[in-house]
């Protein structure tokens, strides 16, 4: 089951705890990746811990010309883009009365826009293959809002509508067009938090922990599967019970 | 008929699985053809391909029948 041998992969923001684990799983079952984030060094580190089926491209997606070469660049690498996990997002936090325009501006282009153009950059050779899966990495604060998120909470909910929107367009030429939220999920970002912090998270959750990236990757994997050819259009909330969606 | 509108023919009865009679010069893509939007989509995509030309957005908009698409390809190659 969830076989990729034979599928080409795409995945941005590759450098981070969830991305990188995304491209370990679907690299073990068997996909070619492309392995995207704004650091060669840790992109190089994973591609090298891969081995085969692995290519490096950087990309800044905040700048348009860069993310619409991207999928092209990563075409270029593998032959095909068969699959794309739109992973990559950045914050910039700040309590709304507060916020400023680039600060939403920037969240919302990163995180929204450059999703927007990736799909629209691999879509064509997904039509003529008529097969096709997109992932995006949204997140529970699109569903939930969360203080001091507004811009990235918007962002994540834009995500969310843009997928079902394209994911109609394109259900009956193959492609499928999945959201998958996330959580709070232990990486680099929530060590930093104190025991302390940990623990008011984790009372708020029923499973009474953090998640794994790697229940993320199994998350995308399944919908990167030929088995799930008939989920589309579907959010895959990935959060131990913390929202119940 | 010209070698253009042959191929573009065979683009259009191949993509929309339509007799060749029906392709007729007036013949609209989407009424009579049984396209939808994202048919015309796949067409233009198909005859940027076979003719190695590119179609901008707004020019792709103006091709809605058969004789549009041969005529401009004819223009564009």
């Amino acid at each position: 089951m969830f076989d990729l041998t034979g599928k080409n992969a795409l995945i941005t923001g590759a450098s981070g705890g969830i991305g990188g684990e995304i491209a370990k799983t679907l690299h073990g079952a068997g996909a070619t990746v492309v392995l995207s984030g704004t650091r060669l060094e840790p992109l190089e580190a994973l591609a090298a811990e891969l081995g085969d089926r692995a290519h490096v491209l950087t990309c800044n997606l905040s700048d348009a010309d860069s993310v619409e070469a991207l999928p092209k660049a990563a075409i270029e690498a593998m032959g095909s883009v068969d699959i794309l996990v739109n992973n990559a997002g950045i914050t910039r936090d700040n309590l709304f009365m507060r916020m400023k325009d680039d600060e939403w501006d920037s969240v919302l282009n990163v995180n929204l826009t450059s999703t927007m153009r990736l799909c629209r950059g691999v879509l064509r050779g997904m039509m003529k293959a008529r097969w096709g899966r997109i992932i995006n990495i949204s997140s529970i604060v699109g569903a939930t809002g969360n203080p001091g998120q507004a811009n990235y909470a918007a962002s994540k909910a834009g995500m969310v509508g843009m997928s079902k929107s394209l994911a109609y367009e394109i259900a009956n030429r193959g492609i499928t067009v999945n959201a998958v939220a996330p959580g709070f999920i232990a990486t680099a970002m929530t060590d930093k938090l104190t025991d302390d912090q940990k623990e008011k998270i984790n009372v708020q959750i029923p499973a009474a922990r953090m998640g794994n990236p790697e229940e993320i990757a199994a998350a995308v994997l399944y919908l990167a599967s030929q088995e799930a050819g008939y989920v589309t259009g579907a959010t895959l909330h990935v959060n131990g019970g913390m929202a119940m969606l | 008929m010209s070698d253009i509108a042959d191929r573009v023919k065979k683009i259009v009865v191949e993509h929309l699985s339509v007799e060749e009679s029906k392709v007729a010069e007036n013949a609209s893509f989407i009424d009579d053809l049984g396209a939808d939007s994202l048919d015309t989509v796949e067409l233009v995509m198909a005859f940027e391909e076979e003719f190695g030309i590119e179609i901008p957005d707004d020019a792709a908009e103006t091709i809605q029948t058969f004789g549009d698409a041969v005529k401009f390809i004819t223009e564009a190659s």
